[in-house]
């Protein structure tokens, strides 16, 4: 399917969803955290979509919000796409998680929880994955300092 | 001139012959490392230890002075009799194997009527000290190598008294000075046709899994479980269980010189006296060295080819493989011996 | 799997046993926590971040030209593809063409690293088997590519040859007859590695039938590399994303359909091969051309986000750039395939013993580096 044949069947199941194509090589697709696992659902589970293979999953800290991003492929139709959840509540994030829909993210998030701080409800083993239990702090937040071992310019 | 009483003399002889035995084992065990290590260099394609004295000959010397001088740690919850006992236990054993191996015309220590029952059983006692370093270490790790090894070697005992009483079967008797005896017209191997063959090759399987190594050194494997059942020991009681094991390599070698390959008898091809004479000029004692230099470079051999077994794709190997065809084996050769159909 | 069994009259009881983080068969500092019941694995957890170095939050703060540098650390064995995939990016958001010449000179390169990758992959997993020997003999090959890379490049492991526009340096004289030379020595060797451990009875024992990955499983865990291509999965990027001189060679993907350890070790000896006539097309028409193409001291990537994909030994790396403008970028982020592909292990490992356990990792050929980067 091409980027158009996306977008309408996107709008079609989720007319708030923001669509972006300029500034990206891919079709970004921006929803709330709410609006999140069942459009991810159906994107996984639908034949003419069947996005079965989870390439990348990060999250980037801008100034107002955070903003989870998912990058999808489909093996089988071999069309692409990125899956975006803008969170606005900066004191306390949280997100589905997507853990049951494509296994690998089970990790990915236990990353992005250990160094951003986001919670990701109904996640089977949310704790820290890089860093020590016990540290305190989310390191790639951009407000984030350590006189210790960070030298700023 | 003075003599000594018979008591005296004959507990002179003992201890004569107890210190020989022992600086025998000794000498051999330096020799078989470093024949080891050189051998693994070869097959390796480098050149192995060639600094300490000339060509490297005194790597195994300096390696045991410095086992020699290390501390000996051992772990507070560590069952402390048995932690000691257990390398001693082994290298008893050992040693106990080697007075019973005739070496050359003549020269036999302990030459009893039960010979290779007495060889086997007492290579079963080893079992003991392995099983015993491995618990009393109070380690997890050198438990389960433990464990692994003493099944195996239970499991592979059977196979190597089996192999041999192939050839007592046609031998007739237990006792080694008979079995090479009746090995002058020839060598068992080239006798005993057919099955002496499958005997052979089958002792030299079960005997590589009898001291841990080669492809069956499961216990001590490096990459798995850092050093099994000898993990927690460290200087002196290492150096021994080092020991033991390079003993027991030259003991499982002889035994199969002597039953397969003739002992200490020189090659002879029937009746052609020139060849004969000129191979009776080498004395017996290299003869029985050379048979089992080859023997162990045979097993040497194996280790640093094949990748090791699982502990269960061994035992498997022993109960539904070797164990049968052993059996069969053991009618086959009884049925030739009876119909006399052997050379 | 319960806690404690009962057997009839015999209960057992599980218990853990720690793998690592030092240990001669985890490829790195890789802790496993195994719970073991007897002989069989019930559970298998990995703990990672012993070698964390927060290599994303640095290239916050360096230029584009620096975080080139920073790339090469995290695989070191395919360094060579990682500094690519940086390149690539940046050449694409800045719209550079490089030419010919230096496209077909990274892919040479890029199949050599993979080559030297597999090597010590197969040294490896000799060595972890059993098989000492194996060790020296995949080393004793891999020398002659490192020599190789040394000659042009001046380093053996991390090369930092790639620079964003071309190569540092020119191509030394000798480079195409030594890498020629190479390719004859090596294909009389690479047989003998199959009748070392591919056609030995106890090493198929050891591998066929351990460790199967289903397809769905392979798919939904994200996994990428021989690893995958050996359960099914058709992901070699360059077939699908063909990037530099890829689309003008002709190489078969290596698709196998077992899914089992036995299966991966083949994915990964075939490929040798296919690395070898990618090199062997190339290596007597390199064009000629300038090596850089002209590009800014101080390079800046417009505003937006982007993303490049390489297929490195391991897998599919990805980075993926949110850029605001300026001379860092607002967020970077490495997709590793070893994060991937690591952990699939304990869905795998269930009811199968600690040996099958190191057969299984041998295979997955993992990079500890870049799991934690």
């Amino acid at each position: 399917m091409d980027n158009e044949a996306l977008k309408q069947q996107i709008t079609s199941w989720e007319p708030a969803a923001e669509l972006v194509e300029e500034g990206s090589q891919f079709l970004n697709v921006i929803v709330t955290p709410d609006q999140l696992s069942a459009l991810a659902e159906k994107l996984r589970n639908e034949e003419a979509m069947d996005f079965d293979y989870m390439f990348c999953l990060t999250c980037v800290d801008y100034p107002e919000h955070f903003m989870m991003v998912y990058h999808l492929r489909s093996m089988k139709h071999k069309h692409e796409m990125v899956l975006k959840a803008r969170i606005d509540d900066k004191e306390n994030p949280t997100v589905d998680t997507l853990c049951n829909i494509w296994r690998t993210a089970e990790y990915h998030e236990r990353e992005v929880y250990d160094l951003f701080g986001i919670k990701f409800n109904n996640h089977p083993d949310l704790r820290r994955i890089l860093l020590d239990e016990d540290w305190k702090g989310y390191p790639l937040r951009k407000d984030y300092v350590d006189p210790v071992n960070m030298i700023s310019y | 001139m003075s003599t000594f009483s018979p008591g005296w003399t004959m507990a002179i002889e003992w201890m004569i012959i107890g210190i020989t035995l022992i600086l025998f084992a000794a000498i051999s065990v330096i020799i078989l490392v470093y024949v080891e290590r050189k051998v693994a260099a070869f097959f390796q394609l480098r050149i192995g230890p060639n600094r300490v004295g000339p060509y490297g000959i005194f790597q195994t010397v300096a390696d045991f002075i410095k086992l020699l001088m290390k501390e000996h740690i051992t772990s507070k919850k560590a069952d402390k009799f048995l932690f000691n006992l257990a390398p001693f236990i082994i290298v008893t054993a050992a040693f106990l194997g080697i007075g019973a191996i005739p070496f050359a015309l003549g020269l036999h220590v302990f030459d009893i009527n039960i010979g290779v029952f007495y060889l086997t059983a007492v290579s079963s006692v080893g079992v003991l000290g392995i099983l015993l370093g491995g618990w009393a270490g109070n380690n997890k790790y050198s438990l389960i190598g433990a464990l692994r090894s003493g099944a195996q070697i239970v499991s592979y005992e059977l196979s190597i008294t089996l192999s041999i009483l192939t050839i007592v079967v046609l031998v007739g008797s237990l006792q080694l000075s008979e079995i090479i005896a009746s090995q002058e017209t020839g060598w068992w191997i080239i006798r005993g046709h057919l099955p002496a063959w499958i005997a052979f090759v089958i002792f030299l399987i079960a005997g590589t899994a009898e001291t841990n190594r080669g492809p069956f050194d499961l216990a001590e494997a490096e990459s798995e479980l850092t050093a099994g059942f000898h993990t927690e020991y460290s200087g002196i009681k290492f150096a021994m269980f080092f020991l033991a094991e390079y003993l027991s390599l030259f003991i499982i070698a002889s035994v199969g010189a002597t039953v397969f390959l003739g002992g200490w008898l020189p090659f002879h091809i029937g009746t052609w006296a020139a060849f004969n004479n000129i191979m009776d000029y080498i004395p017996s004692i290299i003869w029985f060295f050379g048979k089992v230099a080859g023997l162990i470079g045979i097993i040497m051999w194996f280790k640093w080819t094949f990748p090791r077994l699982r502990i269960d794709q061994l035992l498997v190997l022993e109960w539904k493989y070797l164990l049968p065809i052993n059996l069969v084996n053991l009618l086959l050769v009884s049925f030739i011996a009876l119909m006399g159909w052997y050379f | 799997m319960e806690a404690v069994k009962e057997n009839k009259d015999l209960k057992t009881q599980e218990y853990f046993v720690n793998m690592g983080p030092q240990h001669p068969s985890t490829h790195g500092v890789l802790r496993l926590m195994l719970g073991l019941d007897g002989e069989i694995i019930t559970k298998v957890e990995p703990h990672i971040g012993y070698i964390h170095r927060s290599i994303e939050k640095m290239c916050e703060f360096d230029n584009y030209r620096q975080i080139v540098h920073l790339t090469d650390r995290m695989d070191y064995l395919s360094s060579h593809m990682n500094n690519e995939a940086v390149c690539l990016l940046i050449e694409d958001a800045l719209e550079i063409e490089v030419s010919d010449r230096v496209k077909v000179i990274r892919t040479i390169f890029s199949e050599l690293a993979r080559l030297s990758s597999h090597q010590l992959w197969w040294a490896a997993t000799g060595m972890d088997l059993g098989a000492l020997t194996a060790f020296l003999y995949g080393f004793r090959d891999r020398e002659m590519i490192n020599d190789i890379f040394e000659e042009t490049c001046g380093a053996r492991l991390t090369m930092n040859y790639n620079i964003p526009g071309g190569v540092m340096f020119d191509l030394h004289p000798n480079f195409v007859q030594r890498v020629k030379d190479f390719i004859a020595h090596f294909k009389t060797k690479l047989p003998e590695y199959d009748e070392l451990l591919t056609d030995n009875v106890i090493f198929r024992m050891r591998t066929e039938g351990i460790g199967v990955i289903s397809k769905e499983d392979a798919i939904s865990y994200g996994l990428s590399g021989p690893t995958a291509r050996a359960s099914g999965v058709e992901c070699d990027l360059r077939k699908s994303h063909p990037y530099s001189a890829y689309d003008r060679v002709e190489f078969k993907e290596i698709i196998l359909e077992d899914g089992d350890a036995f299966s991966r070790y083949k994915a990964r000896l075939l490929e040798m091969w296919e690395s070898m006539s990618i090199i062997e097309q190339l290596i007597d028409n390199i064009p000629e051309g300038d090596i850089e193409a002209p590009t800014k001291a101080l390079i800046k990537l417009p505003k937006g986000e982007f993303y490049q994909r390489v297929e490195t030994a391991r897998g599919d790396f990805g980075v993926y750039v949110v850029s605001e403008g300026g001379k860092s970028p607002f967020r970077l982020k490495f997709r590793s395939p070893s994060f991937s592909n690591l952990f699939v292990l304990d869905h795998i490992a269930k009811g199968s013993k600690i040996a099958d356990l190191v057969a299984m990792m041998a295979t997955f050929d993992l990079v500890v580096p870049d799991i934690d980067r």
